[in-house]
């Protein structure tokens, strides 16, 4: 346990940024995401091709790759300096964002055809269509699937930890490189295990609950 | 799966859209435009940032780099594919002795992140004495993590079946082993193979985790490379993501091929109805619109 509370001071500064992490980018990945996500479904050709490009070319790539290019590779483009938490919020955000679309759109996918059939009888136009008929039906099978998404996006965030981001992944290393703080990698990398398992149960344990909830009857 | 959202456009819809396609194309040559300013405003196009690709050397080393992806790759997919049979099978077991434990094996690999995995693999056993190349710690962690997944995909395809499949099993007089290996296992594979094609691709993605613990594999090439004269680190991350999107293009193409024959197999429909086969539909029912458009045509004629 001294692993734990000889260096209170670092573990609550780590579950901080962490938590940072996984909020703004999760806020990130579900504003970005909408809008592809409704790109991909568009009437408008050129847009669901913009879609389409972005999501495979992005689901492709390496998380890592992704990280590379923002916290390495942005600050050779001159543009006005940003700290390395604060890029990592991004290039988490666009990355998730292509999975958020993607759940978006098979939930869509989910609604009955004659639901959106009946809606084009009675004259809505698309917009009509799509928030007023398919919308509301197809955010209730979304949430289990897109709480994964955000299981993935929290497990996602220690890669923040491989460029020098102090969030959780990262405490063994300054445990690691610092004399005067107690426990050893082994201890410090099962404590970061377990504060995962227990993060990723409250997900869990949130998704069954708002799954249960909003059932639909079919 | 149809899902016609919307009409075929009249003629202001269609002007409408073609109005909504110049935005989308403005502010997508907007957004490049920038990006490719900012890249030749900083010297990005510059020849010296390039220099290092003109060796042969340097394109033998990735070559190099490849290989060692690829090695972690090839064998993490085969031992997780190897882990998740056993565990999905150990799960759906009727002793609850053999059940419980892995089912909580299973859930706690799910919940910790690999690259915590392989710190532990790699930073944490040797303070038990157990040293570990990077190589195995990037293999094993991959095998632990991956394995639980496409254990719950099996399961969920053994799940989904009809349960007169088992029960015909037994009827005719098979053991459980021989309902599980020549009944169900066939077709849960044959249901899930999309998903677990398409669990290889994260595989592949992940083994560029192992960079972050000093495994040579092709990010850490990329980052060897930046260091090089002209410190050209956009340029490697640009060669080296090509090979990656390239790679995992290739596995996803391959994913979405299986799961194209999937939905056609008048056999498998019956099964793959149980589970969601609209989570990756192309494009909304264009072809649809389009279809409905030719056949008014004719009608016309």
């Amino acid at each position: 346990m001294d692993a734990v509370f000889g260096n209170l001071d670092l573990w609550s500064a780590a579950l901080l940024n962490t938590l940072i992490v996984f909020f703004a980018g999760g806020a990130i990945a579900l504003v970005l995401g909408v809008i592809v996500g409704a790109m991909r479904v568009s009437p408008v050709p050129i847009a669901r091709g913009v879609g389409t490009v972005y999501v495979n070319l992005v689901r492709n790539t390496p998380l890592t790759l992704i990280f590379f290019f923002f916290i390495f590779g942005y600050p050779q483009l001159g543009l006005p300096k940003l700290s390395n938490l604060v890029l990592a919020v991004l290039a988490i955000g666009i990355y998730t964002a292509t999975y958020v679309a993607e759940v978006l759109r098979a939930g869509i996918n989910t609604v009955p055809v004659g639901q959106a059939e009946a809606a084009r009888a009675i004259g809505l136009p698309f917009g009509q269509v799509m928030t007023l008929v398919v919308l509301p039906q197809a955010f209730r099978s979304v949430v289990p699937p897109m709480m994964s998404v955000f299981i993935a996006l929290l497990k996602n965030t220690t890669v923040a930890a491989g460029f020098s981001v102090a969030e959780l992944a990262s405490v063994r290393a300054t445990i690691n490189d610092s004399h005067t703080r107690p426990g050893n990698p082994m201890e410090v990398l099962l404590w970061v295990a377990v504060i995962f398992v227990v993060l990723v149960l409250l997900l869990s344990w949130v998704q069954n609950a708002l799954e249960r909830r909003w059932r639909i009857a079919r | 799966m149809t899902s016609v959202l919307y009409d075929v456009p009249g003629p202001r819809a269609v002007a409408r859209n073609r109005v909504l396609g110049a935005a989308t194309v403005l502010v997508v040559l907007a957004v490049i435009a920038f990006v490719i300013y900012r890249l030749y405003v900083s010297g990005q196009f510059d020849a010296s940032k390039w220099y290092v690709f003109t060796f042969t050397r340097v394109w033998e080393q990735i070559g190099v780099h490849l290989v060692n992806t690829l090695a972690a790759f090839a064998l993490a997919a085969i031992l997780s594919l190897v882990v998740g049979f056993v565990l999905a099978i150990g799960r759906l077991s009727d002793h609850a002795w053999v059940r419980v434990p892995v089912t909580v094996i299973t859930e706690v690999f799910r919940a910790i992140p690999v690259l915590v995995l392989m710190m532990l693999l790699y930073f944490g056993l040797p303070t038990l004495g157990v040293k570990m190349e990077p190589y195995w710690a990037v293999v094993l962690a991959l095998m632990a993590y991956n394995g639980s997944v496409l254990a719950e995909v099996l399961r969920a395809g053994i799940e989904s079946l009809p349960r007169g499949q088992k029960e015909a099993g037994y009827a005719i007089g098979l053991r459980k082993s021989g309902v599980m290996r020549l009944i169900l296992l066939p077709q849960a594979v044959r249901v899930m193979l999309p998903v677990i094609v398409a669990q290889l691709v994260v595989t592949m993605k992940d083994t560029a985790l192992g960079f972050i613990i000093t495994y040579p594999e092709l990010l850490y090439y990329a980052k060897l490379l930046s260091s090089q004269q002209g410190r050209p680190i956009l340029q490697s991350a640009f060669v080296i993501g090509g090979i990656y999107i390239v790679m995992c293009l290739i596995l996803s193409g391959i994913a979405k091929y299986l799961e194209i024959r999937t939905r056609r197999s008048p056999k498998l429909n019956a099964i793959a109805n149980a589970h969601d086969p609209a989570a990756d539909d192309d494009a909304t029912l264009t072809e649809v619109i389009a279809v409905q458009k030719a056949l008014r045509g004719k009608d016309q004629i």
